[in-house]
């Protein structure tokens, strides 16, 4: 297992999600996720799944509404455009307390857009995307590699705390190839016991209900507090980051994603011109490690924003800073993406003043 | 060591095939890669082009802004990327398509009439591995080893002849 | 004494909420009965819908599952593609079904999804308060046409059985209504035979049933039954539209539900 594939971003996600135990997939083709649909046809029938090419991601998002209520572990994918389509049904899934997963290989917004790699659902993806009170556990690999492993652990905090699940990908981490090595063994689905609110075959017990509506006076709101507790619990376990040199710089870059890798091109360049630079990677963008970000704006002068959209991601680092440090920003939307020297002239800027 | 690679040229010159050769053949190599291709809108215009980077130590950006070595496989590639070579960089010509000359005083040129070695050894198809064959040679990113190994296991489904066609083509690319 | 009536095992003991003279009470029972009778209760799933029978899943006595408006067709795929084993089947309205529904229903139905569909068409918006729907009569009166559906506004009302009628996977149709006790009879036998549809693995399965909104018609219980024999069933006509058991050639199945 440890062996070396080169597959594609896409095909990595697919692959992942389904040795986490994945056995139902449904979705609609769109640039650039089409690989994972793709990929999910033939292969999860081989180990007894089921894939559906929905009528539309409306219809998608809520054959995995309806597959997630029995229990099983769930799958859908889309880019940005039908990302929009699902969120009723998310809000949904997170209103009836299911657990799924999907992934958003993100394209340039808004509207059609184009399909090249974006950051620009960033606000959608983390303050939940829908309508209501409710956030999404939010996972933002970096790597073919990461692709292939984070869906394990997006099931995994998806079923513990009861939630929805999400890989935040864009077009270069979805079309590139790299070498994939899983940190896992295969999950057979079928030695994990239902849970104990699935519908099902019901002999011998009471009747159990999946929804998310309650008209009784004051009954929603007590419901939806006690479903702020397990968001706190979330933001408490589960935040997850990535960084190098925090011990010594005086600048601070930040970003998530394939943007962070070219950040990390961008921070080399700096080290090696002898220049005491940083990188900090959040992992999970919700919960977002606030806690790293505010210990690191005691300790530098300045923090680099770098992000492939106008300044969404940029907010999360400002309200964990809570103007602690000066943060610069670099946006770059609509599919455009940095180089490494790009950020590098930036960075250089900053330390000259 | 460190090769930034573009490859660009017309759907259906192989070039997609191509990058995916190479990076698989580095990754057997066991070197660092990533492929990264231009995609969909982009694919139907009939112009394909991909980034492959081969590395001994972690790749980070898997973008190729600058490249080290450029392989253009037909006109409107050279125009697109010709001036974004690294200074010190190399650039490989299919002159059996490509009759631009470079200007630029700080890249290597390497001509290569890869269709004309190709229609030689037998088919149209393999121009890409004579282009292959040059790249890995001039810039020693990859093992000729390595590639030809990967060859097998990259066109599993090809026919005998047609991988020692591939293989000839690698080899005769060499000699440019 | 004799009993001669007995609640369904099918239904919960919780009262429900529906106005007087509403057909969704009466088609819940059949509902409820159907499932008893065929023994299928312990591994049947209810989707709801939204619209006024949104507390269906407190009235029928087996697992259930509220979804997004119109959706239901979808979130039964889901769980009948991956639990074969379980009897699923949508309870709809005609907004829900015909109107923002539409998609799911028609591709349901092409993919001979092996569901069942119990369709409610009461020609109205009920619990949003008596708007138009898919399925309002030409000239029927409701708050978003008060001066009556016309046809150079709103178009025409959907006939949904002659229209899934064209589509192969479409295995069982019916058009039935509860305006009186014949025909409440034929409604069971219908839930029925769609149910028997999806144990026997025949498809995609229908049940329409014209059913009486008093309440937002504005009419008192009694005229509401004169407007489905008057006014609905001449423009709905009832009949079986698709029956997998005495299909003959498919294209002539269609043109003989339609000419009847």
């Amino acid at each position: 297992m440890a062996e070396k594939t080169l597959m594609k971003g896409n095909e990595a996600l697919a692959e992942g999600a389904v040795r986490a135990g994945c056995r139902f997939f449904a979705g609609y083709p769109i640039t650039p996720q089409n690989e994972v649909p793709e990929y999910m046809s033939w292969r999860l029938p081989q180990e007894g799944g089921f894939f559906i090419q929905a009528e539309s991601e409306v219809a998608a998002i809520n054959m995995i509404f309806g597959a997630a209520s029995t229990g099983i572990r769930v799958m859908t994918s889309s880019s940005s455009p039908g990302i929009s389509l699902k969120q009723e049904g998310i809000s949904y899934c997170a209103g009836a307390d299911l657990p799924i997963f999907y992934a958003n290989v993100v394209r340039g917004g808004p509207g059609l857009g184009n399909i090249a790699p974006a950051q620009s659902d960033y606000f959608q993806s983390t303050r939940g995307g829908g309508h209501g009170d409710y956030r999404v556990f939010v996972m933002a690999p970096n790597s073919a590699t990461e692709m292939a492993n984070f869906p394990k652990r997006c099931y995994d905090v998806a079923f513990k705390y009861r939630v929805p699940s999400m890989i935040l990908a864009d077009g270069l981490l979805g079309q590139m190839m790299e070498p994939v090595e899983f940190d896992f063994e295969p999950i057979d689905p079928g030695s994990i016991p239902a849970p104990d609110w699935a519908l099902g075959v019901a002999t011998g017990r009471n009747k159990r209900v999946v929804k998310s509506y309650d008209l009784r006076p004051g009954r929603l709101e007590d419901w939806n507090i006690e479903r702020q507790k397990k968001f706190e619990m979330i933001e408490a376990e589960e935040c997850d980051w990535d960084g190098e040199g925090l011990e010594d710089c005086e600048l601070l870059v930040s970003s998530y994603g394939s943007c962070s890798r070219i950040s990390k091109s961008a921070v080399k360049l700096a080290r090696d011109s002898g220049l005491a630079v940083g990188l900090l990677r959040p992992i999970t963008l919700y919960p977002f490690p606030k806690k790293i970000f505010r210990d690191m704006a005691r300790k530098v002068k300045n923090i680099l924003v770098v992000e492939m959209s106008l300044g969404q991601y940029v907010e999360d680092v400002q309200l964990s800073v809570e103007g602690a440090v000066p943060i610069h920003f670099h946006g770059r939307p609509g599919g455009g993406i940095p180089t490494a020297e790009e950020i590098f002239e930036i960075v250089k800027k900053i330390m000259r003043k | 060591m460190y090769q930034g690679i573009i490859v660009a040229g017309f759907g259906g010159q192989g070039v997609i095939s191509m990058g995916i050769m190479l990076a698989y053949a580095g990754m057997v190599d066991n070197k660092h890669v990533t492929f990264f291709p231009a995609y969909g809108a982009e694919m139907r215009g009939g112009t394909a082009n991909c980034s492959v980077i081969v590395s001994t130590d972690e790749v980070d950006s898997p973008v190729v802004g600058q490249p080290d070595s450029l392989l253009v496989m037909n006109e409107p590639s050279f125009a697109k990327f010709e001036p974004t070579i690294r200074p010190g960089g190399r650039l490989f010509i299919n002159t059996s398509l490509v009759s631009s000359k470079s200007k630029r005083k700080d890249i290597q040129v390497i001509d290569v009439p890869a269709n004309k070695v190709a229609e030689e050894i037998g088919t149209l198809k393999i121009a890409n591995m004579v282009m292959a064959g040059a790249l890995i040679k001039h810039t020693g990113a990859i093992a000729r080893d390595a590639i030809i190994k990967s060859l097998g296991i990259v066109y599993s489904r090809a026919k005998p002849e047609m991988l020692k066609m591939n293989e000839t083509a690698i080899k005769r690319g060499g000699e440019f | 004494m004799k009993k001669v009536f007995e609640k369904t095992n099918g239904l919960t003991d919780v009262p429900m909420r529906y106005c007087p003279g509403c057909g969704h009470g009466i088609a819940h029972r059949l509902v409820g009965e159907v499932i008893e009778e065929l023994g299928v209760r312990e591994r049947t799933i209810a989707v709801v819908p939204v619209g006024c029978s949104v507390f269906l899943d407190e009235y029928v006595n087996c697992d259930g599952i509220q979804g997004p408006h119109g959706r239901g067709p979808a979130i039964a795929t889901g769980i009948k593609r991956t639990h074969p084993e379980c009897i699923v089947f949508s309870y709809q309205g005609d907004g829900d079904l015909a109107s923002i529904g539409m998609a799911e229903t028609i591709h349901s139905a092409a993919r001979s999804e092996n569901i069942t569909i119990v369709f409610i068409n009461n020609a109205i918006y009920g619990m949003t308060g008596g708007q138009m729907a898919p399925t309002t009569l030409i000239g029927m009166r409701a708050t978003t046409c008060p001066s009556g559906r016309s046809i150079e506004v709103n178009g025409y009302p959907i006939r949904m059985c002659e229209l899934l009628a064209t589509l192969p996977g479409a295995s069982y149709l019916a058009r039935t209504s509860v305006d009186k006790p014949a025909n409440i009879i034929k409604t069971k036998k219908a839930i029925k035979k769609a149910f028997e549809t999806q144990i026997q693995k025949k498809g995609f399965s229908m049940v329409e049933i014209l059913s009486p909104c008093p309440t937002d018609w504005g009419m008192t219980p009694r005229v509401a039954l004169k407007r489905v024999q008057n006014e609905m069933i001449p423009y709905f006509p009832l009949g079986v539209y698709r029956d997998w058991e005495s299909r003959g050639k498919k294209e002539d199945d269609v043109k003989v539900a339609i000419e009847a």
